[in-house]
């Protein structure tokens, strides 16, 4: 690994150059999209470039140590703790873009142009003189000298930091824990429960078309219509699902072109199905 | 390469971060965008690290990625509590503070 390191640490002015516009244009065309597309799962992929690319950019800048801890923590724990809660929160969930405080997007945009300018001034009327030129310290050296820092002048901060870490520990424990309010459900109740509901059998499982055997394609019923619950709404329900029904039954001559299935699973305005067995969902069975 | 187009470039994600928060509803974005924020500042850290010989300002970055991540766990787990109680990650729903 160091070698590797040292390599890029002391990479030609040209590479270095060239690495750090692609990856500047990289990071931010992500960003940009992040703050732009209206879905969190994008957004956590496209910070995920973002981060990626910085990684890249602290090795170029003399930071290998930096670098693995951006790809580690953040990258790996703090995105994928992201990812997480998303996906418990609902990854379906679209943020609508519709702007609900009148003009927030004309103020914003102001308030980002008076913010650039402002730092631009500060930023270009500093003087940034030259970089150091490469020390071991930024390439073989780099954790060693971390580390001399941390444990010397900096040791009473990184204590600190380790009560930090155990009080955000606790808070999340403590904000996360949810007392339980009504008796837990046992598995008789959940057998009962299922015997009275409207399926006491499993759901039919999709994809047993001869031709299809994609998750979107429903099973057929004995007659030969489409069994709509064979379909996860999760799947017909998204934006851009196809009307599997309707497709299979046009290339099976059953159903003349531009007639939709009414009720069909890839209704795009169908509401999800609550409870593991859609109960209440009767469906196409005859 | 200079520091200062790091700097520049640790500028732009910064405020593009910034843009986000005003702009996004939803808190999960918003926790994104403050993520994004506080790389940026990161790599003026190190930039700024490079340029004066010293180590200093990587051992400061790395602080602020241990302060990032409390936070994140934290502001996620209260996430988690307020969508339990309002189904809904949306920061508009979340106005019992309001009146």
């Amino acid at each position: 690994m160091s070698a590797h390191l040292l390599a890029a640490s002391t990479a030609t002015a040209t590479t270095t150059s060239v690495v750090f516009w692609v990856l500047a244009i990289v990071s931010v065309a992500a960003a940009l999209g992040m703050i732009l597309s209206p879905r969190a799962v994008h957004c956590a992929v496209l910070l995920a470039v973002v981060m990626l690319s910085l990684a890249v950019l602290y090795l170029t800048a003399g930071a290998p140590f930096l670098a693995a801890v951006q790809i580690i923590v953040y990258t790996g724990a703090v995105l994928m703790l992201f990812l997480f809660v998303i996906m418990i929160v609902g990854v379906s969930a679209a943020d609508s873009l519709r702007e609900t405080i009148r003009g927030q997007r004309l103020w914003a945009g102001l308030a980002a142009i008076a913010l650039l300018v402002l730092l631009a001034l500060v930023v270009g009327h500093a003087v940034i003189g030259p970089a150091a030129p490469a020390l071991p310290r930024y390439g073989a050296a780099n954790v060693s000298s971390i580390a001399t820092l941390i444990f010397t002048r900096y040791f009473f901060p990184f204590e600190v930091t380790s009560a930090l870490l155990i009080t955000a520990a606790l808070g999340a424990m403590v904000l996360a824990h949810r007392e339980r309010t009504s008796p837990k459900q046992s598995q008789r109740d959940l057998s009962r429960l299922r015997v009275a509901g409207a399926h006491p059998t499993p759901l039919p499982g999709p994809g047993t078309y001869a031709r299809h055997n994609a998750v979107d394609f429903p099973a057929l019923l004995p007659d030969g219509t489409p069994a709509a619950l064979s379909v996860s709404p999760v799947v017909s329900g998204r934006p851009g699902a196809r009307d599997a029904v309707s497709e299979a039954l046009q290339e099976a001559g059953e159903l003349p072109a531009g007639a939709a299935q009414p009720g069909g699973p890839a209704e795009p305005d169908r509401p999800a199905q609550p409870g593991p067995h859609g109960n209440g969902q009767e469906g196409a069975r005859p | 390469m200079s520091p200062g187009l790091y700097v520049a470039l640790a500028v732009i994600l910064f405020v593009i971060g910034a843009v986000g928060v005003l702009i996004r509803r939803n808190a999960m974005v918003i926790f994104m965008c403050i993520e994004l924020m506080l790389n940026a500042v990161n790599l003026a850290f190190v930039a700024f690290a490079r340029q004066h010989g010293q180590v200093d300002g990587q051992v400061v970055a790395f602080f602020v990625m241990v302060v990032a991540a409390a936070e994140v766990v934290v502001g996620l787990a209260i996430l988690m509590a307020i969508f339990r109680a309002r189904r809904s990650a949306s920061v508009d729903e979340a106005n019992l503070l309001k009146y």
